[in-house]
């Protein structure tokens, strides 16, 4: 199976549920996620998110590669925002309680800190939810989702083409960097300057295109010999029907947004603020 | 090759494939956090020259998200809808430009990259920080410090691949007539 | 004279490109009924395809020109059918197997059509099912094209044009890509759909010899748009059609003719197994074989390349080499076969350092390779990819072969000098500044090898050189090659044309799984039943001659006609 998107075949409730279902939860969730910064809320969802995995069989080794990422990821950029706004939460929560006087205009504030806290939970919270969702949905799958949940089936079906030939354009661009490494051209080399690896960069994607270029004839001559886009619909094969566990997820995950938007009714804004 | 709506719905996946491989595979990190010196914008101002606004906007929108779901951590949407922006402003000098029929001259070029530029600027500078304080709140100044050197880098990127990928191409349609053999 | 047995009609039929000055197809007359099976042939660029995509719709619905003169399916006229319609008439097959594969597993890509039709899901998946039954990869169902070989795709492809009964099949040379047991049976599934749905058989193939191997109704020769021969295969093969188009002929008949036999039709000449031979003509054969001289033998020469206990596992854990030993002599030119997925581009890859292998050790001219950089390797052993489209970064000819050099740290102009030659050598120079765009498959095939010989390695290996090529460039890619390497160049070809193995290659190494089972004369390969059935290679039809005329050394005789052979194209 293509396994960029590390589909994972172990049966569970989770895998049973259909794509389509998987995608608005998918959406719905981590936009929950992503407007609050109530920390009570984060920590649910956190929790929630937990659950979840728990019930996907997902183990912990199938994505410690991706957390690790993530984690390191997450650093770089709470660095980056203190280094960019150290008083961002002083800003938004009202109060200034210094915990430590730091070289320059910096200065550690506990609102700060709490503000951080809260991003970091966030990527937490969210996190889950993708992950699930690309380990326990068939990429054959997913387009017929995208149609069900209303995109019309022509865009549809251009992301199953990609993720149809992704696999084979990563294996003919390697094949080419390694052509071209064999004639004596560096691309990702640090010794060069970056112009010339630009330039190589170009030279060596220039094959790539050319021959995506015969691809994207063959394979429309190919669908339009199959009478592609002749009807205003289309049924999918490998399409699955709703059962009650679809539709109790949807309802969930639309409650979770709800919450988050009555939450923010209640705190008056996206914050909730501890400080005063 | 005529461009029927199905050509250009095949364009749009293997241009997102595309998008994918390159921001995957080739994608030089800059010291900012995600932010990269990454070619796939000059690909991508390519194909939005051949195809159009639409299709750009779409295959730079997909191959984005895909590339953001299969690094797991979440799809960072602010930037993926930037990316789908930068891909539909380009599109528009694919009016202005043909390169099917050979012809990229010092006019092309600057079209191309007037417009190019006009793309990373509308995508970088105004929507991803604009999304990024709305979805994420995000403190301004960070995000358009991010806005600004994926921009910039994405805006040197273009001019280079781009153009480069742009010429290639128009040089390798052998304008009517034009072939002699010489000895 | 339309009734609804004669499923194809052309009538004074021409088409000219938009992007043409010329017409592609000029007045073109042809009948194909139900149930008949037509093989197409000619040389590249006569406007086989062209006359495929009429029939299919896809001229002038995709490709827009002007057309004269009719062509009617069971009576109706296309120019009056949408693509669509027509697609309930006509399966096309591509050459193409990668690509036509669109659906994301083997069960969905052959429902395409039928999802396109809005049918139900149960019902497509047991046609589907049903379809792949017919062809013999229903417990594939599930399979993702990576995970197939070219062969299985292309049976895909065909259930996917079954599950719509069309009563015409258009197969765009088929075999190019396959094995020759797999290129076989995909014959005898084609002759059986035929049979079953008394189908109208459309076959374009250059490979003439295993395309009849489930015989043919007519053989219709194109040459530059036109229709120059509309024979029965006996009759075309015995008429001189054939060489005047440049097809190339049958092997055994090609034998037949340098022994001095007279063909004629009734003798059932396109059949090696049907072939009726009087004594007389077996006799001929025989004297023949003992009239000609063996050739003198090479003395041993120093080893190049030697790998020892070379193993090689990809990171999804297939194991695609193992154990393989292999010594390869300085200014050999020898053959790589095994059917698809044996590990022949592999072994190649690990050879030039584009993989490194698990186990073994490499050396390359004494060198132990693992501590060379493939840029190193490259110095000594350049390869060419199967796809020359992958190869070509530049747009000018002469950059292209220039560039590896200047690269390589040589000057602007000691460059251009030097692949001035170079393409001199190659017979490209009068192209030089000809966008590579412009250049058919077998010039760019030249401009690849071209701008791996300009920094001459002592070896070059070859992925597929001649796939899909006509008997021209076929001739003028192995000819060239056999002049390279006369200047003391080793080349290593990867190849499923057991002609090419025959006619070029004074050795053959055999994989199978990953392990060399056989390394050994062409002539030897070819000839023991064990290993062809193994390697899913195909016998030469010599063999079966051999045994017709009751000569038991089959082994001696292929080679007799090798040395014969190239003595007579050598006085060419
Ligand atoms: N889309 C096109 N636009 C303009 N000319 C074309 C087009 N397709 C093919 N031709 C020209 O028509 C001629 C016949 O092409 P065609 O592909 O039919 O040859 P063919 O017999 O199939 O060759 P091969 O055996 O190499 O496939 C060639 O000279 C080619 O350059
Ligand atoms: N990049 C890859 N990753 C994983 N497996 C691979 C890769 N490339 C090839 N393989 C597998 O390794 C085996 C050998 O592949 P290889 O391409 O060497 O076969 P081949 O002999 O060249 O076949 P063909 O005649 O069709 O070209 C096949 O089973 C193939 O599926
Ligand atoms: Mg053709
Ligand atoms: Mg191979």
């Amino acid at each position: 199976m293509n396994n960029f998107f590390n589909y994972i075949d172990r049966p569970s409730p989770v895998h049973s549920l259909t794509g389509a279902t998987k995608l608005t939860c998918l959406v719905l969730w981590t936009f929950a996620a992503m407007t609050t910064f109530d920390t009570r809320y984060l920590g649910f969802l956190i929790v929630l998110g937990i659950i979840a995995f728990a019930v996907s069989k997902i183990r912990f080794s199938d994505i410690r590669g991706t957390l690790l990422f993530t984690m390191g990821f997450m650093m770089l950029s709470a660095i980056m925002l203190f280094i960019f706004s150290p008083e961002h939460g002083v800003e938004i929560y009202g109060t200034r309680n210094v915990i430590c006087d730091l070289p320059g205009k910096y200065a550690l504030t506990k609102e700060q800190l709490f503000y951080q806290l809260n991003v970091i939970l966030k990527y937490f919270a969210s996190m889950p939810v993708v992950i699930l969702f690309v380990s326990t949905t068939q990429p054959s799958e997913f387009a017929a989702s995208l149609n069900r949940i209303g995109i019309s089936y022509r865009i549809a079906y251009s992301v199953s083409i990609a993720l149809r030939y992704i696999p084979d354009i990563t294996k003919e661009y390697r094949e080419i960097s390694k052509a071209n490494q064999a004639r004596g051209i560096e691309m990702d080399s640090r010794k060069i300057s970056l112009m010339s690896r630009l330039k190589n960069a170009a030279a060596i994607i220039f094959p790539l295109i050319m021959s995506s270029m015969d691809r994207i004839e063959i394979i429309a001559n190919a669908m339009e010999l199959r009478r592609f886009g002749e009807k205003p619909k289309r049924t999918w094969y490998s399409a699955r029907p709703f059962r009650a566990g679809d539709y109790i997820c949807m309802l969930l995950c639309a409650c979770l947004l709800g919450i988050t938007v009555i939450l923010i009714k209640i705190n008056g804004s996206r914050y909730y603020n501890p400080f005063v | 090759m005529k461009k029927t709506p199905v050509v250009t719905i095949v364009a749009v996946g293997i241009g997102a494939a595309l998008f994918f491989v390159l921001s995957r595979f080739v994608a030089i990190p800059s010291p900012v956090p995600n932010t990269n010196i990454s070619i796939q914008y000059g690909f991508l101002s390519f194909m939005a020259v051949l195809f159009g606004p639409v299709a750009a906007a779409l295959m730079a929108f997909i191959g984005h998200a895909l590339s953001d779901f299969s690094f797991g951590w979440g799809v960072w949407w602010s930037w993926v809808i930037a990316s789908g922006v930068a891909g539909c402003v380009m599109g528009f000098a694919a009016k202005k430009v043909n390169l099917a029929d050979g012809k990229f001259g010092g006019k092309e070029i600057v079209t191309f990259n007037v417009v190019q530029v006009i793309a990373h600027l509308v995508a970088w500078l105004a929507v991803a920080p604009v999304l990024d304080i709305l979805i994420y709140a995000e403190p301004a100044n960070k995000v358009f410090v991010q806005g600004l050197t994926a921009g910039v880098a994405n805006i040197v990127t273009t001019a280079i691949v781009g153009t480069l990928l742009c010429f290639a191409y128009a040089k390798s349609r052998p304008a009517k007539g034009s072939l002699k053999k010489e000895n | 004279m339309d009734n609804e047995s004669t499923a194809v009609v052309f009538e004074d039929f021409s088409f000219k490109y938009d992007a043409q000055s010329e017409p592609t197809l000029k007045n073109i007359n042809l009948t194909v009924r139900r149930g008949e099976k037509i093989i197409l042939a000619g040389p590249s660029g006569c406007g086989k395809s062209t006359l495929a995509n009429c029939i299919n719709g896809l001229v002038p619905f995709s490709y827009k020109g002007e057309m004269t003169g009719s062509v009617r399916i069971f009576g109706r006229q296309t120019s009056e059918m949408s693509i669509a319609e027509l697609s309930r008439y006509v399966g096309t097959v591509l050459q193409d197997s990668d690509n036509q594969f669109i659906g994301l597993t083997v069960g969905e890509d052959i429902s395409f059509a039928m999802e396109n039709d809005c049918v139900d899901q149960d019902t497509m998946k047991a046609r589907a099912l049903n379809a792949a039954g017919e062809v013999g990869v229903a417990d594939h169902i599930l399979y993702s094209p990576q995970e197939l070989s070219g062969g299985q795709k292309q049976r895909v492809s065909i259930a996917g044009v079954l599950v719509d009964e069309v009563p015409i099949l258009l197969f765009d040379e088929p075999l190019a890509n396959l094995d020759p047991a797999t290129g076989k049976s995909a014959m005898v599934l084609i002759e059986k759909i035929r049979r079953e749905k008394n189908a109208a058989v459309i076959i374009i193939e250059h490979r003439l010899e295993d395309a009849l191997y489930c015989g043919a109704d007519r053989i219709v020769l194109m040459n530059d748009g036109r229709i120059t021969a509309d024979l029965p295969p006996n009759e075309m093969l015995c008429s001189s059609y054939l060489n005047i188009n440049r097809i190339r002929e049958p092997l055994y008949i090609t034998a037949l003719k340098y022994a001095g036999v007279e063909l004629k039709p009734e003798m059932k000449v396109s059949s090696v197994r049907e072939i009726e031979l009087c004594g007389e003509d077996k006799a001929k054969v025989v004297r023949w074989m003992e009239s000609v001289p063996a050739p003198e033998k090479k003395p041993e020469r120093e080893t190049i390349v030697s790998l020892r206990n070379v193993s090689f596992t990809y990171a999804t854990g297939k194991k695609a080499l193992s154990d393989v030993s292999l010594d390869i002599k300085k200014g050999e030119m020898l053959s790589l076969v095994g059917k698809n997925g044996a590990g022949k581009s592999t072994l190649a890859k690990v050879i030039c350092g584009f993989e490194d292998s698990t186990e073994g050790s490499i050396l390359i001219s004494g060198r132990d390779a693992s501590e060379m950089s493939i840029k190193e390797r490259a110095m000594h052993i350049g390869y060419v990819m199967q796809n020359p489209n992958s190869m070509l970064s530049k747009t000018m000819i002469a950059d292209e072969v220039a560039w590896g050099l200047i690269a390589r740290g040589m000057s602007k102009e000691q460059a251009s000098k030097r692949s001035e030659e170079m393409l001199k050598v190659c017979g490209l120079y009068e192209y030089r500044n000809w966008p590579v765009g412009a250049l058919s498959y077998g010039q760019k095939k030249r401009v690849t090898i071209a701008s791996i010989l300009v920094y001459d390695p002592e070896m070059i290996i070859l992925d597929e050189p001649t796939a899909g090529q006509d008997l021209g460039h076929y001739t003028e890619i192995m000819e060239f090659l056999k002049d390279v390497n006369s200047r003391g160049v080793t080349i290593l070809m990867i190849t499923h044309d057991m002609h090419l193995m025959l006619e070029y290659c004074e050795r053959s190494v055999v994989l199978l799984d990953g392990r060399i089972i056989a390394d050994d004369k062409p002539e030897n390969i070819l000839t023991d039943r064990d290993i062809i059935e193994k390697a899913a290679l195909k016998e030469t039809s010599l063999y079966e001659l051999a045994i017709k005329c009751g000569i038991d050394d089959a082994g001696g005789f292929v080679g007799t006609f090798i040395n014969d052979d190239r003595r007579k194209r050598g006085h060419e």
